[in-house]
């Protein structure tokens, strides 16, 4: 599964995040935090440094409140391997607008590359469909990334669950804001909502 | 296999009014989401706030996912509430690490196992640990050992959370939720 041409990360999220629209974007902690910054900080950005687990869920919290806005969460295979049971809560759920995408190098990146569960054959997204998301895919190629950008516009009949393969490497860190405070601020006035 | 100790009750217990009343404080309080593991004690709750068209409801795995459920809904501009009982406390400790350091509201209705008349005493650590543990990761606990003012507790809580940007905890004892029938 992770031939030469296993995709770099760095390079599928930008591309998934290309003419992104009005997306309202959660990332993971650790390199999909800034895989994401590096694409491109906006205020439509929540970026975690923490929290493990929590990315995907909050993307279903978000997704619960603005139904009026596409939310795509963005986060790794660690990240999303301890919130596991999230899935089982997303899906039945439902929600027609929430797009999880699992930035999976089969490691744990961050604590020295130590081989994560997908990294001995688990299959994220096989998880996804047997949970009931509305599409659940694994994607391999640019092509592949390319086409779930499409849908990331468009409603679903459900949350959609895109487990995106790339190569195991530490790239160039590119560091979003840590004050938690400040992004929340800045994300809530983006939609319109005062400072409290 | 352990005795349980008693044959099923003939008459099942009345339902509290106390239940309807936090709906109506949630409701009043713009509460428009509720994510919940179940408990004995929130049944009527739980009922209520599924049956309400007006409020979105989320069944968890784990407590944990309501932190961060509540968290994501706050950006979206949403107020969530999170029902648990007391063992679901422990459960939560790292994630309320979100609520904290990005100063989410949140408002946590526990009720407690462990305390009063407990039958099973794999409660009782979590209960013990339970207001330790929230106020250790920061969380302040409002305790309610009676009915009338669990109602009042509830609607200052969520002025605390929703207004003044807290984290609160309202214990609600195992003395007011009564004796768990078998």
């Amino acid at each position: 599964m992770m031939t030469s041409q296993a995709l770099d990360r760095r390079e599928a999220v930008i591309a998934l995040l290309k003419d992104r629209g009005s997306l309202l974007v959660i990332s993971g902690l650790g390199s999909p935090s800034f895989d994401v910054h590096r694409a491109g900080d906006t205020d439509a950005n929540y970026y975690l440094w923490g929290a493990m687990g929590a990315a995907a869920l909050m993307g279903l919290g978000l997704a619960q409140a603005r139904p009026d806005r596409n939310v795509l969460v963005i986060t790794g295979d660690g990240e999303q391997l301890m919130g596991l049971g999230g899935l089982a809560t997303i899906a039945i759920a439902k929600p027609k607008n929430l797009t999880i995408v699992v930035i999976d190098n089969g490691h744990f990146g961050e604590t020295g590359m130590q081989k994560s569960h997908t990294g001995f054959g688990l299959d994220l997204a096989r998880i996804g469909a047997a949970c009931g998301f509305a599409e659940s895919l694994l994607i391999e190629d640019l092509a592949g990334v390319e086409a779930a950008r499409a849908q990331l516009q468009q409603a679903a009949d459900g949350p959609r669950l895109y487990v995106i393969k790339v190569k195991a490497e530490n790239l160039p860190r590119s560091l979003p804001p840590r004050d938690a405070i400040h992004l929340k601020n800045r994300f809530r006035s983006h939609l319109g909502m005062p400072v409290s | 296999m352990n005795d349980v100790g008693s044959s099923p009750t003939p008459n099942a217990p009345v339902a509290p009014s106390w239940p309807l009343e936090v709906w109506r404080v949630l409701k009043s309080s713009n509460v428009r989401q509720v994510s919940y593991v179940p408990d004995a004690g929130h049944a009527t709750l739980i009922e209520l706030v599924n049956a309400d068209p007006d409020m979105v409801c989320n069944v968890l795995t784990t407590e944990e996912e309501g932190i961060a459920i509540a968290a994501g809904a706050w950006l979206g501009g949403m107020r969530s509430v999170l029902l648990m009982q007391s063992s679901g406390v422990g459960n939560c400790i790292n994630m309320l690490s979100l609520a904290n350091i990005s100063r989410f509201p949140l408002l946590m209705l526990v009720t407690m196992r462990g305390e009063w008349a407990e039958f099973n005493p794999w409660q009782v650590p979590m209960s013990r640990a339970s207001e330790p543990a929230l106020q250790a990761i920061g969380v302040r606990t409002l305790r309610a050992d009676k009915a009338e003012d669990l109602i009042d507790i509830v609607g200052c809580a969520a002025t605390l959370a929703y207004e003044a940007d807290q984290q609160i905890a309202v214990l609600i004892s195992q003395r007011l939720i009564g004796k768990k029938h078998w």
